[in-house]
């Protein structure tokens, strides 16, 4: 029977991690699944939770008055889903549906909180591993944001 | 049937050809379907080349091949509405004559190929020229390692040949992933930038082959994300475009640096253009 433990030494976002900041962590984790369609989160909710997504995928949406859902992205197996819970007010800025099924490991936000107050090492090196994710997501963003196939020159 | 079919090497005359079929791919895009109007057809293309595609009255535009067969000389190209030219050829109807030449340019380094694992990344209008590619080593299959294509475009009704991506998509030697930039709540496929395929894609990338093609900016990334995943940058290809004209390494309205797109590309190793892609007035 595989441990939380290891489940989460396979995603990348956690390669390299020291064994005990492992443990650590598994502690505030939990198993969890979501049918199609199943929220994950919800724009404006307390943002008490992080997920890693192990099988499925997930849609991050916002509501666009008199137009419906707008997709923004989808997150797959390994990604990373949600960090308001790491930076105040805490609270949860885009909607999560799963697509499919989804089993995801879930993370209490404050349990990770304190365990980060209490050990600055252990903060410091969630910080950097969330601050790498951040950076990826802005980059993809910005180039999302050039819209590269608006326009073709030539043929 | 044309008698005594005799086929040309890429030249700067014109030979006729009539449009057999034609398919709307998208809002303004279309695939066409060309025959040899007379004896004379243009030599087989190699995939990557490209031919010379001429409207009759409105001008000639280069366009890459998205299939050619040597014994019919049967040609299909997928072209965008986008000008004057390409417009005129997207409007020309069944049954109608246009003027082609070809084949020019460096092709896919498929023989280097062999062996590899193969990664095509193609973003937008990118698909059509490594269409070519995909068929090759699927026909050859035994020949090469994975075989994967990472598509990406603008969003889903601007995604190119739905059925064939299908169709690939369900063949156990070959793994497809597609992507859009943007799309509605209705969409159950992957929304993101073509880049984050790369990471999870299946493939060895110190044994890979890539082969890439789409704007400039989305090869750009492409090509980083592909060498952080540890592609080496001597095994990544590119398919470069610029304004041609006489399609020869003649004119020089399609230079880059010392390089002729039309000549010594379009496809090039990466490494090869790097240092003029990165030059702002070029």
């Amino acid at each position: 029977m595989r441990t939380l433990e290891d489940l989460l030494a396979e995603v990348e976002a956690f390669e390299g991690m020291a064994p005990e900041h492992l443990r650590l962590i598994a502690g505030c984790a939990r198993n969890v699944v979501f049918g199609d369609g199943e929220w994950l989160m919800r724009e404006g909710d307390a943002a008490d939770t992080f997920f890693v997504i192990r099988t499925g995928a997930v849609a991050v949406s916002t509501h666009v008055p008199q137009h419906g859902a707008l997709l923004i992205e989808t997150l797959h197996q390994h990604d990373l889903v949600g960090w308001s819970w790491l930076i105040p007010p805490h609270r949860v800025n885009f909607d999560v549906i799963s697509n499919g099924t989804t089993h995801a490991i879930a993370f209490d936000g404050a349990c990770l909180r304190g365990k980060c107050e209490q050990d600055p090492v252990l903060g410091y090196d969630l910080l950097r591993r969330f601050s790498a994710v951040l950076v990826e997501r802005l980059q993809r963003t910005r180039l999302r944001l050039i819209d590269v196939y608006g326009h073709v020159p030539g043929r | 049937m044309c008698p005594a079919a005799e086929a040309v090497a890429g030249g700067l005359a014109p030979l006729p050809y009539r449009l057999t079929g034609k398919r709307q791919e998208t809002a303004d895009t279309w695939t066409l379907e060309l025959e040899p109007a007379r004896a004379e057809r243009m030599a087989p293309f190699e995939p990557g080349q490209f031919a010379m595609l001429y409207a009759f009255g409105a001008g000639e535009a280069p366009i890459s091949v998205g299939a050619s067969d040597g014994a019919s000389g049967r040609m299909v190209h997928t072209i965008r509405a986008v000008g004057a030219v390409t417009e005129a050829l997207c409007a020309t109807a069944t049954g109608q004559e246009i003027g082609a030449r070809g084949p020019f340019g460096a092709a896919w380094p498929l023989a280097d190929a062999e062996g590899a694992d193969v990664v095509v990344v193609a973003g937008g209008l990118g698909l059509p020229p490594v269409r070519p590619v995909l068929e090759r080593v699927l026909a050859e299959r035994e020949r090469f390692g994975t075989l994967s294509l990472l598509y990406g475009g603008r969003s889903p009704d601007d995604l190119l040949y739905r059925d064939a991506l299908e169709e690939w998509g369900a063949r156990p030697d070959m793994d497809v992933e597609v992507t859009v930039d943007s799309a509605g709540a209705d969409w159950r496929g992957r929304v993101g930038v073509v880049t984050t395929l790369i990471p999870r894609a299946r493939f060895d990338p110190g044994r890979a082959v890539a082969m890439v093609v789409g704007p400039e900016v989305m090869m750009r990334f492409t090509v980083a994300a592909l060498r952080e995943r540890g592609v080496p940058a001597e095994r990544i290809h590119v398919s470069l475009e610029r304004s041609m004209k006489c399609a020869v390494g003649v004119c020089g309205h399609c230079m880059l640096g010392p390089e002729f797109v039309c000549k010594d590309g379009p496809v090039f190793p990466y490494t090869r253009v790097e240092r003029w892609l990165g030059v702002p007035a070029l």
